[in-house]
This record gives C-alpha cells, sequence and structure tokens, in this order.
C-alpha cells in the first residue's frame, strides 16, 4: 500500500500542479430563483439584510443576515428532495456520509446543442459517444452536463422562462436510467436551474433526473459554472452541503481540483466553440 | 385669470434648497371634524339636529339652543363673497415665503361667516362663490372659496395648488408598473402632463401583455425595482430619489388564504415582504430626499401614495393573511404621514375594494376596473384628499365601517368560502 | 331695562403712562410694577393702602392678577384679572368703581402693560383664541392687519370711505403724538406719505397698523374724600357701558356694541354727544376710530367719511380725538392699549396733559374695543367722565 497522498496534494496544491476552479455562482439577489405555480409554495430568492456596517448598530463592524431557499443558486440536491427518494436511509444533508461530498467528475460538453436548441435533451446515444472518446464513466463519479448556460449574464436570458414555462437543457428519461443503472454515478450537475430540463414536466415521469437519482439515493448539483474549465475527466469535485437538520439541499461551494501538470493558468475554452445553426457565407 | 402652469426651468444646483415650512398647524379636538372630512375630500359642518343651525368655527354646544347634538354634515359650500384682502406681510415663514396671498369672508348660504383662502379667479366681492374643504400643507383641514363656476386653468392658480399635488410637470415613480393597474396608471399620470415617469418592475422573467408598449410613452422609463430586495431599493434611491416629487407604491402581493386554508407561513410571509416591509424599506430610502424637497419650488416633492385595500381596515378572511398584510402597511403608512408632515409631502392612502384582476377572480361583481382606479389615484393627487375610497365596494365599506365597525367584522365573516 | 345706578363718590385719579419701548428683555412683571410704583410715588399712598387690584396684561403668563399680589407684595381684599384687550380700562374702570362704592375696597390699581420680545408678537397671534387658533391664523398668519384689512375693505366698499379719510384721522394723530413726550412715533407723518406707504393687507397700509411695544398704563379708583385728602386732581364718574359679542349675526363687523348702549349713556350722564370736550377712541386701525365715532352718536351710521371730512381731529382741532396720539402714534404696549386713551382723557379733564392741551377740557369719553376672538371685535366699552374740581 502507498502512503496517503496528503502532503503531497498540498504540495502540488501550492505549486499550482493541482488548479483550484470554483464552479460556484455568486449568492445575489439578482440571481434568478426558480420560479413555480403561484398556488405552489415558492423557493426564496437570496436576500440579505445588513445588520451594521461601522455605524451606530455596531460601530466596529459590519454583518449581514441573510435568507434563501435551501434549493438558491449553485446549490445541492439531497435523495429526500423528492418523493422518490424519502423513505431512503440517510437521505438528507445532515446523515449523507460525507465521504460522498469528494468525488471525480465527468464533464459532458453539450454547449454546441444546447445554443442551438435550449431544450436540448441528452440522450444515451450522446453518452456513449463521449464514452468512445473519454473512457467509461467510473462509477461514483459526478456527470456534469456543460452547456455553456451560466454565460447567460442576464437573468432573464438566464431562466429562459415564456407563456409554456422554463426552456432550459437537461437528460432525457433512458440517460437518466443509464446513469444510474449501467454506470451507477454519484449524481447529476448542470449549469441551468434544475438538474432536469426546464420542460421535464412533460417527460415520462415528470422531472426523471430528479426521480431516478434521488429515488436511488443520488444527489444533484445545480447552477454550476466554469464547466468549460474542466477537462473531460481527471477533475475532483469537494460539494459538500450545509449541515441543515433534515434539510434537502442547501446552497453551498462547488469546487473542482483539475490537474495543471505545467502549473500554467487555466487553459481558455478550446474546441466545442459555439456555432449558429448554419455557417457564416462568404460574401 | 388663472395663468396656466408652465413647464419650471431646471433647478440651479448651486442654491439652497428651500427648506419647507408649513402653515400654523395647531387646531382643537372638535375642529378635527373638519379636518376628517377634507382627508376624504368633502366639505362638512357640525349642523344641530334640534335647532338645524350650521356651526362655524366648529365648536362643543350650539351657539343658539346650547345642545350637545351637533351632526357633522355634508355642506354644499355656496355663498356670498363678503369682502376680502391681499395680505402684503404674515407673521409665519410659510405665508411670508407665498405673499402676496388673497383672503376672503365668506357667508354660506347655509348661515356661518368663513374665513378662506380665495382662489385668485373669484371675482371682488360681492360675488357667488363656492367653499371647499381640502387639507393644507400642515395637513389640517383649511377652507378655500373658488369661483361658482369652473375657469380655465382653475387647478394652476398658485394657492390652490398649495393644496393638492397635481403630477403635472413633475417627476413620478410608480413602484409596480407591471398590474394592469400599474400600466392603466402609467397611462393616467402621462395624460395628466408627468414630465417623468419611472416605471417598476420586479421579477423580469414575467413580461404581461401590454407591458413593453409602456416604454414607447416618451416620459417613461422602465427600471427594474424589487421591493423585497433592500440593496436594491437601496441603490435605487442613491440613483433617482433625489429626483422624486411624488411615489405611488403600487407593488402588492396579494393571495387568497386565510389562516386554516393554507399550511405553513411562508405565504404569508410573501405577502408582508411586498406589502409591509416593501412600504418600510421604500420609506427608509426614499422618504428623507422627498422631505428635504417639499419646498423646492413648483415641482416639489409633494405626495405618497400607498395602493392599500379595503381590507385593510376589516379583515376579509377569505384573504385573511393578505388582510393583516395590508393592515400592516396602513398603520406604518400613518407612522409614514407623521414623519413627511413636517415636510408638507402628503401620504396619500388608497382603499379600493377588489380589483378586477386575477387573484379577485373568485369574488363577485362590482369589481373596479384598474383603468378607473388609476383614475381616482390621479383625481385624488389632483385633489389633495389622503384617504381615497374608489369604487362601490369601497365607498360601502367604509360607511358600513364607520357606522359600525363590529357589525361589519360580522358580516365578512360569513363570507361563504 | 332698569335704571343704572350712578357711581356716587367714587373719582378716578393719578392717570400714569411709564414710557414705551419698542423692545425690552423684561418681563411683564415689571412695568405693572413699574406703573404701580409711579402711582403711589405721584399719590403718596403708601403700598399696604392699596386694597384692591385690577390687572390686564397678555405676557403676564403663566401668572394673572393672583401671582401678581405675592410677586409685588400686595394684600388685597378686592381682586381682578380683565383680559379683554382693547376695552380692559373701561371695563377695569367699571369693576373698580363698583368696588369702591360698596365698599368691597377702598383704593383700587388699575394696571394694564405688556414687555415685548422680539417674538412676543407671533407667539401671542397663533394661541390667541381657539377661534382664531382653528379658523383664521392659518390662514395667512396675517393677524389684526387680515382681520381689520376685511372690514376695512367692507366699511369703503359699503359708506364710500376714502383712504384720504382714514389718513387724515392718522395725520392728525401724529400731530397729537409730537407733543407727547413718550410717544413712540416721532417723524411728522404727511398724508402723502401715508397714501404711498407699503401695502400691508389690501386696503391697510403700513401707517394704518400700530407698532406694537413695551410698557403700562395705570390709574387709581379711590372716593373722592380721600383723593381731596391727598390733595389729588380727580374727574367723577358720569355714566358707563359694556356689551360682548354685539349684533353676532351681521355678517361682518360694521357696528359695535356701543349702538346698542349709546343712548342710555348719555340719557345717564344728562348729557348729549355735541358736550363732549375731548373724545379718546381705541385706534387699533382707523376704520374703528370711524365706527366708534358713529356707534357713539357723533353722527349716523355710514356719515363716519363725511364727518371726517368736516372735522379736524388734533387737541386744538374741532374734534380733538386721542390727543396724546393715540396707539396708533403712540405705540400698543400690549394691553396698555386699553387703558392709553381712559388715561389721556382723565389728564385732559383734570388738566394733567403732558401733551398738546385741550383748552377747557371738563367733559371726556373714553371708548374701548378689543378681543377679535375669530372675525370680529368682541368686547366694546365707552365710559364718560367730568372733571372733579
Amino acid at each position: 500500500m502507498s502512503e496517503p497522498a496528503l502532503p503531497q496534494l498540498v504540495a502540488d496544491l501550492g505549486a499550482g500542479r493541482i488548479r483550484i476552479v470554483d464552479l460556484t455562482q455568486t449568492l445575489s439577489p439578482e440571481f434568478p430563483q426558480i420560479v413555480l405555480p403561484p398556488e405552489m409554495g415558492q423557493a426564496w430568492p437570496f436576500r440579505i439584510e445588513e445588520a451594521s456596517r461601522y455605524d451606530a448598530r455596531g460601530p466596529g463592524w459590519y454583518w449581514n443576515n441573510f435568507s434563501c431557499s435551501e434549493h438558491t443558486g449553485t446549490h445541492f440536491d439531497a435523495p429526500i428532495h423528492w418523493i422518490s427518494g424519502r423513505h431512503l436511509p440517510d437521505n438528507a444533508t445532515d446523515t449523507i456520509a460525507p465521504a460522498s461530498f469528494i468525488a471525480p467528475a465527468c464533464v459532458i460538453d453539450c454547449s454546441r446543442e444546447a445554443a442551438a436548441d435550449a431544450d436540448f435533451l441528452l440522450g444515451v446515444d450522446f453518452l456513449r459517444r463521449w464514452e468512445r472518446r473519454h473512457g467509461r464513466i467510473p462509477a461514483g463519479s459526478w456527470l456534469l452536463m456543460r452547456t455553456d448556460w451560466s454565460k447567460r449574464s442576464d437573468p432573464v436570458a438566464y431562466q429562459n422562462l415564456d407563456a409554456t414555462g422554463q426552456h432550459t437543457p437537461g437528460p432525457d428519461t433512458d440517460a437518466v436510467k443509464f446513469l444510474v443503472d449501467e454506470r451507477q454515478v454519484l449524481g447529476f450537475g448542470s449549469e441551468a436551474i434544475g438538474t432536469d430540463a426546464g420542460q421535464a414536466f412533460h417527460l415520462k415521469p415528470p422531472y426523471p433526473c430528479h426521480y431516478y437519482m434521488h429515488g436511488s439515493g443520488r444527489f444533484g448539483l445545480q447552477c454550476l459554472t466554469n464547466l468549460d474549465l474542466l477537462p473531460p475527466t481527471g477533475a475532483v469535485i469537494i460539494a459538500a452541503p450545509l449541515k441543515i437538520k433534515d434539510g434537502s439541499g442547501s446552497p453551498l461551494r462547488v469546487l473542482a481540483l483539475v490537474p495543471s501538470p505545467t502549473g500554467t493558468p487555466a487553459p481558455v475554452a478550446k474546441k466545442g466553440r459555439v456555432r449558429t445553426k448554419c455557417p457564416k457565407k462568404r460574401r | 385669470m388663472t395663468r396656466p402652469l408652465v413647464r419650471p426651468p431646471r433647478k440651479n444646483p448651486i442654491l439652497r434648497t428651500r427648506v419647507p415650512t408649513l402653515p400654523p398647524g395647531g387646531r382643537s379636538r372638535v375642529a378635527h371634524g373638519l379636518t376628517a372630512a377634507a382627508a376624504r375630500g368633502q366639505f362638512e359642518l357640525q349642523v344641530c339636529r334640534d335647532c338645524g343651525t350650521v356651526q362655524y368655527p366648529p365648536r362643543e354646544a350650539c351657539r343658539k339652543c346650547l345642545s350637545h347634538r351637533l351632526d357633522w354634515r355634508a355642506q354644499d359650500g355656496a355663498g356670498e363673497l363678503v369682502s376680502e384682502t391681499t395680505l402684503h406681510h404674515s407673521n409665519e415663514l410659510f405665508y411670508r415665503d407665498r405673499i402676496p396671498w388673497r383672503l376672503g369672508v365668506i357667508k354660506l348660504d347655509s348661515g356661518p361667516v368663513v374665513i378662506a383662502h380665495l382662489h385668485g379667479d373669484c371675482p371682488p366681492a360681492p360675488s357667488p362663490v363656492h367653499v371647499r374643504a381640502g387639507l393644507d400643507k400642515a395637513g389640517q383641514a383649511a377652507l378655500i372659496a373658488v369661483p361658482q363656476k369652473d375657469t380655465p386653468n382653475m387647478a394652476d392658480d398658485r394657492q390652490l395648488r398649495e393644496m393638492t399635488c397635481d403630477p403635472k410637470f413633475r417627476k413620478i415613480l410608480i413602484t409596480d408598473a407591471k398590474t394592469a393597474l400599474g400600466q392603466a396608471l402609467v397611462e393616467a399620470i402621462v395624460a395628466a402632463g408627468a414630465d417623468l415617469i419611472w416605471a417598476g418592475y420586479a421579477e423580469p422573467w414575467k413580461k404581461p401583455p401590454g407591458f413593453e408598449r409602456l416604454s414607447k410613452l416618451s416620459p417613461v422609463s422602465l427600471i427594474p425595482l424589487d421591493l423585497t430586495d433592500s440593496r436594491a431599493v437601496k441603490n435605487l434611491a442613491g440613483e433617482i430619489g433625489g429626483r422624486v416629487d411624488i411615489l405611488i407604491n403600487t407593488a402588492d402581493h396579494h393571495r387568497t388564504y386565510g389562516i386554516a386554508a393554507r399550511e405553513g407561513v411562508e405565504v404569508a410571509r410573501a405577502e408582508m415582504d411586498t406589502n409591509y416591509f416593501g412600504l418600510l424599506r421604500l420609506a427608509q430610502e426614499f422618504a428623507p430626499a422627498m422631505r428635504a424637497r417639499g419646498a423646492d419650488g413648483q415641482s416639489s416633492a409633494v405626495a405618497w401614495v400607498n395602493l392599500l385595500s379595503i381590507f385593510a381596515l376589516t379583515n376579509f378572511p377569505p384573504h385573511g393573511t393578505y388582510s393583516a398584510s395590508k393592515a400592516a402597511a396602513l398603520s406604518l403608512a400613518q407612522c409614514l404621514r407623521a414623519e413627511l408632515a413636517p415636510s408638507g409631502v402628503r401620504v396619500i392612502n388608497v382603499f379600493p375594494g377588489p380589483i378586477d384582476d386575477e387573484w379577485s377572480q373568485a369574488l363577485p361583481p362590482p369589481k373596479i376596473a384598474p383603468e378607473r382606479l388609476a383614475a381616482d389615484i390621479v383625481g385624488a393627487l389632483k385633489s389633495g384628499a389622503e384617504d381615497v375610497f374608489p369604487g362601490d365596494i369601497a365607498q360601502e365599506w367604509q360607511a358600513r365601517w364607520r357606522d359600525n365597525p363590529k357589525a361589519l367584522e360580522r358580516e365578512l365573516a360569513l363570507t361563504p368560502r | 331695562m332698569s335704571a343704572r345706578a350712578g357711581y356716587d363718590d367714587v373719582v378716578v385719579a393719578c392717570p400714569t403712562t411709564l414710557p414705551y419701548v419698542r423692545y425690552s428683555i423684561r418681563g411683564a412683571h415689571w412695568f405693572l410694577a413699574g406703573a404701580l410704583a409711579e402711582l403711589l410715588r405721584r399719590s403718596g399712598i403708601a403700598k399696604d393702602r392699596v386694597d384692591g387690584l385690577c390687572v390686564s396684561s397678555f405676557t403676564l403668563a403663566p401668572d394673572n392678577a393672583v401671582g401678581l399680589t405675592q410677586h409685588l407684595g400686595l394684600t388685597l381684599r378686592w381682586l381682578d384679572h380683565i383680559p379683554m384687550g382693547g376695552a380692559c380700562g373701561i371695563v377695569a374702570l367699571r369693576r373698580a368703581a363698583r368696588a369702591v362704592q360698596s365698599g368691597d375696597a377702598d383704593v383700587v390699581a388699575c394696571l394694564a402693560g405688556d414687555t415685548n420680545h422680539t417674538d412676543s408678537f407671533r407667539q401671542n397671534l397663533a394661541t390667541f383664541s381657539q377661534f382664531a387658533r382653528d379658523a383664521v391664523y392659518p390662514y395667512g398668519s396675517g393677524g389684526a392687519n387680515a382681520s381689520f384689512a376685511f372690514l376695512t375693505a367692507y366699511y369703503m366698499r359699503t359708506y364710500g370711505a376714502k383712504p384720504e379719510d382714514f389718513g387724515k384721522l392718522c395725520v392728525a394723530q401724529r400731530t397729537n403724538a409730537l407733543a407727547f413726550p413718550t410717544a413712540v412715533m416721532k417723524k411728522p407723518l404727511t398724508l402723502d406719505e401715508y397714501l404711498t406707504a407699503r401695502v400691508i393687507a389690501e386696503p391697510l397700509r403700513l401707517y394704518d397698523c400700530v407698532m406694537p411695544c413695551a410698557g403700562a398704563d395705570a390709574f387709581l379708583v379711590l372716593r373722592r374724600r380721600e383723593a381731596e385728602n391727598r390733595g389729588l386732581p380727580y374727574a367723577r364718574l358720569l355714566a358707563t357701558i359694556e356689551r360682548h359679542n354685539a349684533f353676532p349675526d351681521d355678517p361682518i363687523q360694521y357696528r359695535g356694541g356701543w349702538a346698542l348702549d349709546c343712548d342710555e349713556m348719555y340719557a345717564q350722564a344728562g348729557i348729549g354727544p355735541d358736550d363732549i370736550d375731548v373724545v379718546a377712541a381705541y385706534d387699533d386701525y382707523p376704520v374703528i376710530n370711524v365706527m366708534q365715532i358713529e356707534d357713539l352718536g357723533f353722527c349716523k351710521k355710514g356719515e363716519g367719511p363725511d364727518f371726517v371730512r368736516r372735522n379736524t381731529f388734533t387737541a386744538d382741532g374741532s374734534f380733538p380725538l386721542n390727543t396724546s396720539g393715540g396707539q396708533l402714534s403712540g405705540g400698543q404696549a400690549g394691553a396698555a392699549g386699553g387703558f392709553l386713551g381712559l388715561v389721556e382723557v382723565i389728564r385732559q379733564i383734570t388738566g394733567q396733559s403732558l401733551g398738546a392741551k385741550v383748552p377747557d377740557a371738563r367733559l371726556g369719553l373714553a371708548s374701548g374695543f378689543g378681543m377679535i376672538n375669530y372675525d370680529r371685535g368682541l368686547c366694546s366699552g365707552a365710559a364718560i367722565l367730568a372733571a372733579g374740581q
């Protein structure tokens, strides 16, 4: 048995051989929040109230109180969040084994497809094509669907609501079942609001990613960013939700440890540049 | 002849802003019977139930028969101007800044003699005039005599304008311009001659029909505004607060639950966060600048309008938590009124009955159309009333409430669910 | 109506004026004490001989006559406080005379005085009366200037009075004042200056208005025997009248309470208006002078302008009026304005005038008016006095 690699990890981090990529959106009141029909209970958007700022309310200090939903901003979904996972053991944020909070990740680049179609559904064929290039998806990995959706800085465009609801990409039912049954992933992560596609209400079953992932004791990550800075394989994700008693999820800091053998800065986005549907005709 | 108002020149930015002063505001308790009616835009005087004598100034016993049974009753205000003067000197700062100032002695057809402000278009004495009651800059009832028949540009009379909150040539913030009422209000304020309207909207992903059209109206500027976000309110106040002359708070979170019909406090909390805390945030951030500009020239800061609800007076149990949030807002609006009083900025509370919108869909008619409600709000600004009850339901419930609030409570409790 | 009782041997003596000043840092107590001290000094009466006191003041608060007794060290059998403004002199005289007549007091000092700080006037106006606070002061805060502007405009329109008519009275009173040693107005006034002075409240201009100041006036009421024993010149009371809230249904005030009682007054005195040698009318505004001339029987209602045009009003004129300059030129020391005219009439008919002397003045009429509670002066009164010896 080799020695634990922790001292090496510290040294590699210090030398830049391992970089940390922040996959987390900033929590602010402007960040869009999932919208349910008005008759349903709503998730609170992020709100922050100043308690004092070096003033009469507290001369030497600055602090705030904030409020939000467990599912605000970049956040973690626990199995108890969905009806299909409600009875599983250790299914809440305070009971999930902490070993799950550090895991490798596979990053599936769907950015071109998502740019062309906001309702793009990731299917099994797409996954198998990815595996032919990058190898079999290991058990216990996160499956992160890169769509570059986080580059939409206008909240209206990010939410992408119209009269028929939200239009954001996600996995189809078969892809989810494949990831759960055939690949035993740790969980599914996405850049938009929701691990499921915006129109997943109309799939069978509705919201298949939530249904099958949480129903099998697996997890979700939403509103991730900077997935375009991750390699298809090899990144290690640290994603530890707040230890809320009986919590269904929480906003959290999601960090990726990424190998950088030459100690160079983060690569710019490479192939898979977003194209419009038709290439421009030359004059 | 009253000269029509013209757009004032731009304010010279290096000159000190005139500090607001007020006309004398002391009144006896019995005189506040006049204030209560003037707040609703009515002119009422005491009438002796035993001998019918009409009393003025307000008093504790009939001046003819000493009866205590004096009832406040509506007056038509017809009378004759007996004598007049124009002041060129005053003992109070408020009037020193506003002389010359015309005053009249009027003998009302109903009997009493009143001293009143005199509109510039009233012919010299002796002449027939019409006496109205309004609120002066101190927020107290004051009488003004106007010509018997309307004259051109009558509302632009310099003295009458001290009692009203006319939107003409002013800059208006409407906090939620997206609802049907908000859109109708934007149009009504544009028609009233406002210079600039900031049309606020939250939840930018929701685009109701008609909203984008508003941005095409030339005085209108669409601005994001979410009253549940303290920092956003503060930042907006930093940008535009010093220019707002009239603030109309139309933001309204309306759900249709009592206590038992909904588990959890989250819906009620959302109602409070917009309807009560939203008002508090707005008041903290926007009131200070408006307070300082209460006497800032022709386009001074002049009014703060709160869209409340007739449900604020007595709880409507089918919309019970909403009613409670509106009651909380009403109480806070009274606090705001007291805090703004020294500046002369009027707080106008509007108490409509059910508005003909989605949240009152299950309530039977009569419901007030957004266009009619918008017109009533603009009417209140132009007349200077501070308690406004638009529409038939509001008028009736208010009458029932004043007559016997406990009976109204029982009547509303019997509303079928 | 029952016949009114006469005043037997009750007399009034020691007409006293403490010189007026525009502003003072002293309290009203200072001026009232000064007037009392002057009364005692000139009469030779000891302070503890004074057993009755009548006080009028607007700025004595929080004290009234009660506080003054202890403040000035007086032990009294009779005490009154008369809050009747310009009528307080006549009313004090009536009260004190009946007290002495009935034996309730032997020597009554009647005092009226006020201080004047730079903000006194405005403070007094704001809380003058409930009706003023509720229904007058909020409208322009013009004070009495506005109230009398209404009356003057109405009177001019109804009876054809012209600014020149009022100006004539003001100019004459100024002439009288120039001879009076302590009048606050010391420069002559021409009719042209009067007519072109700055407008205060149309139609009133600057010289239609009195100047508020600080000061006090006083007199003694006692029995004739005591006045004679002390060698004090004195005047007898032939008749007095008093009326409050007269003609309440007049839409605006164009006549005062004297009109109701004037005939009875002359009947009781046994004389007519033509017998009067010197008149003091309460002159806060010239229109009220004209109203008093009419209502006290010197001409019919509405003939005032004509009367003014036909007469002259200096001490040597055909109708000597306000011969010390009145308030219009003498200044209004608050409640002392209600004493000023009475004190001057007493001086003239007892040969003690300080300024221009009315020749052979033996019968005088002093009139009081005041207290615009709402839209009209509520208090009125008058007294006819005759030279004692």
